[in-house]
């Protein structure tokens, strides 16, 4: 099942929520809302299930072509999974699973042993068969995080949406549940959409990405093409790490910091101030000048411990730079605190102060 | 059942005792409350039963059997039969509103809510007298009508009702703000109706609760004596409620007087047992509801 919002703006008394925001997501589709708290990714994701009302002015929210916009939450057939999962605390593993089934008008309810069938099913899948008699507070927090998916599944749900899914746990219990979630969205093809602040776990998890700010969308499109080809000079800085230079473009070349590249793109601009950003990956160290366009700069400290090795460095205008490169390539240097480097930088994003 | 969750064991600490003031302080301490414990609690609570039973249990019974007396606890127990479950309906609706919603006007709600405790019981008896009396501001439709509030039962459920509303609705609030709305709205996702929610996963979140508000609810509406006193006109074996009984009895037979006021300490001795054991269940409740 597809869904598609349109125009959707949402305000809180006086603060807005939610400026125009349109996103369409493709049936069996896994797409990450990514942004800083307070971006609106988690309202857009209440509005999505019903759980919050867009402003009257908004446009249609549509499942599969049909307008859900004036639907309640509980005939959306929708699966949320809250951030702080909401399991009900009183019941057992099993009879919170059970509670979409049962609580279904007489009619559709399905019979005493289908349900029992069902549940347990569900908790194979989430692996939990085995707790099914215990209460939430017996359980950890991966364990309860996988209860309250079975839960939300349990309903047989068109789309599936999960707000913020691995906030709550530790980075250990984080990783493995998210290969296995996406291991999950293979099998079983949901159209999901989740939350997250995690640009890494955006990344790992998702088909295509929705970068938010300040209740707007930044930019949607694959992990690959958001991250490699950021159109905005917030989704450059909030997509890892990046240097920040302030530079000028000048008869269509960019001058920063002791050098002059040319820019990434053909220049449309006139000459003007710019930002330059400079992934610290995209920094080439050299221990000799190799004759390219280069900053001089020397080595302040050095962090070692991790798959890659990162630099701080001290440019020889005064600025501080970080640079990251692998540990062979790092040994093949040989440098250490005070050596004097010289930095190349491979690959430059340019925005324009107006953005 | 596996044990695949591990818990920390519990660390007692052996050995040194913690640091703590010397002897002579400690067991003054603990002397000067143990004493006013015994003066102003167990001293009076003997006394009511010793005074009850001065002239031996056959009379302790008598007195009770008195038709005059049965009338009262009758009345007493009719009062807190409609009063309490009237004030714990209220208290879950206004808890339920307050805690789980936002409106206008909730502050005010709140305020409203704590009034009746913060009002002396008898200007309560003399609000209901100056609303509803002869020379009340309904007073003469009411008369013209033949409904009598003031003075009659009906009077004293008002004024009964009127001092325990709050117990309910002050247990829950807290609660309920501490549990939040999460697994409401989960429920709700999940496709429960508003009352499937309250019956499924509101209440049993708060039953610990809800018990204690209207345990204290049924002691204060049993014992109950100032504002019932302004609007009843205490007619013995009409409109006189155990705590009114007590009060004329204590002129004329004391001995009557403390058999009666000895069920009313009773009641006192239950609630005490009921609320301690309540209390022990609202405080886990608490606990998991800032756990989870």
């Amino acid at each position: 099942m597809s869904i598609e919002v349109q125009h959707i703006s949402k305000t809180f008394g006086t603060f807005a929520a939610l400026h125009d925001v349109s996103l369409t997501v493709q049936t069996g589709e896994l797409v990450a809302l990514l942004g800083p708290s307070g971006s609106g990714k988690t309202t857009l994701l209440r509005i999505i299930a019903g759980l919050e009302q867009p402003d009257p002015a908004s446009g249609p929210i549509l499942f599969h072509d049909e307008d859900v916009a004036r639907r309640d939450v509980g005939s959306r057939q929708v699966g949320f999974v809250f951030q702080h999962y909401a399991l009900f605390r009183h019941m057992t593993v099993f009879e919170n699973v059970a509670f979409g089934l049962r609580v279904r008008p007489r009619r559709l309810r399905p019979a005493r042993n289908l349900i029992k069938y069902k549940v347990m099913r569900l908790l194979k899948l989430v692996q939990l068969d085995a707790l099914a008699i215990r209460y939430p507070n017996q359980l950890s927090g991966g364990q309860r995080q996988r209860v309250a998916l079975a839960r939300a599944l349990a309903i047989e749900p068109k789309v599936l949406l999960l707000d913020e899914p691995f906030g709550a746990l530790d980075a250990r219990v984080r990783q493995e549940l998210r290969q296995w979630l996406r291991r999950l969205h293979d099998e079983i093809h949901l159209t999901s959409v989740f939350v997250t602040h995690d640009q890494d776990e955006a990344m790992e998890l998702a088909d295509r990405v929705l970068v938010m700010n300040q209740g707007r969308i930044e930019q949607i499109g694959t992990p690959d093409v958001v991250f490699h080809h950021p159109q905005t000079e917030f989704v450059m800085n909030f997509l890892g790490q990046v240097n920040v230079f302030h530079g000028r473009l000048e008869g269509g070349k960019v001058h920063f910091a002791s050098v002059t590249v040319d820019p990434p793109d053909p220049v449309r601009a006139q000459d003007q101030p710019v930002k330059v950003f400079v992934r610290p990956h995209d920094f080439e160290i050299q221990p000799q000048q190799n004759g390219s366009p280069c900053i001089r700069a020397v080595v302040e400290r050095i962090h070692s411990a991790g798959p890659n090795v990162r630099l701080d460095l001290v440019a020889e205008s005064g600025e501080r730079l970080h640079a990251e490169m692998p540990q062979d390539r790092f040994r093949a240097l040989q440098i250490s605190v005070d050596s004097q480097v010289f930095v190349t930088p491979r690959e430059v994003k340019v925005f324009t102060d107006q953005g | 059942m596996s044990t695949t969750v591990t818990r920390l064991p519990i660390v007692v600490p052996r050995g040194r005792p913690a640091p703590s003031e010397p002897r002579a302080v400690r067991w003054l301490l603990i002397g000067t409350a143990a004493a006013f414990l015994g003066l102003f609690l167990l001293l009076p609570l003997v006394t009511i039963f010793a005074q009850a039973f001065e002239k031996g249990t056959a009379a302790y019974f008598s007195a009770l059997a008195h038709p005059d007396t049965l009338k009262a606890i009758r009345l007493t127990l009719l009062a807190a039969l409609v009063c309490v479950p009237a004030g714990t309906l209220f208290g879950i609706a206004a808890a339920w509103a307050i805690a789980k919603f936002d409106f206008a006007g909730k502050n005010l709600l709140v305020t409203l809510v704590d009034l009746p405790l913060s009002v002396s019981p008898v200007v309560a008896g003399l609000l209901f007298v100056l609303l509803f009396g002869r020379f009340g501001v309904l007073g003469p439709w009411l008369e013209a009508h033949g409904v009598r509030i003031i003075f009659a039962v009906p009077g004293i459920f008002l004024a009964t009702l009127f001092v325990t509303c709050p117990f309910v609705a002050r247990e829950l609030i807290p609660l309920m703000q501490a549990q939040g709305i999460e697994e409401e709205e989960a429920a709700r996702a999940l496709g429960a109706g508003g009352w499937q929610i309250f019956r499924r996963v509101t209440l049993p979140n708060i039953k610990w609760g809800l018990l204690y508000g209207v345990i204290l609810c049924n002691a204060r509406a049993m014992g109950e004596f100032g504002a019932v006193a302004v609007v009843s006109a205490n007619v013995r074996g009409l409109t006189s409620t155990m705590t009114l009984h007590i009060d004329d009895l204590y002129n004329e037979d004391i001995t009557a007087a403390f058999a009666v006021a000895s069920l009313l300490a009773l009641l006192g001795v239950v609630t005490l047992v009921a609320k301690s054991l309540v209390e022990w269940r609202v405080a886990r409740q608490v606990a998991q509801a800032e756990a989870l």
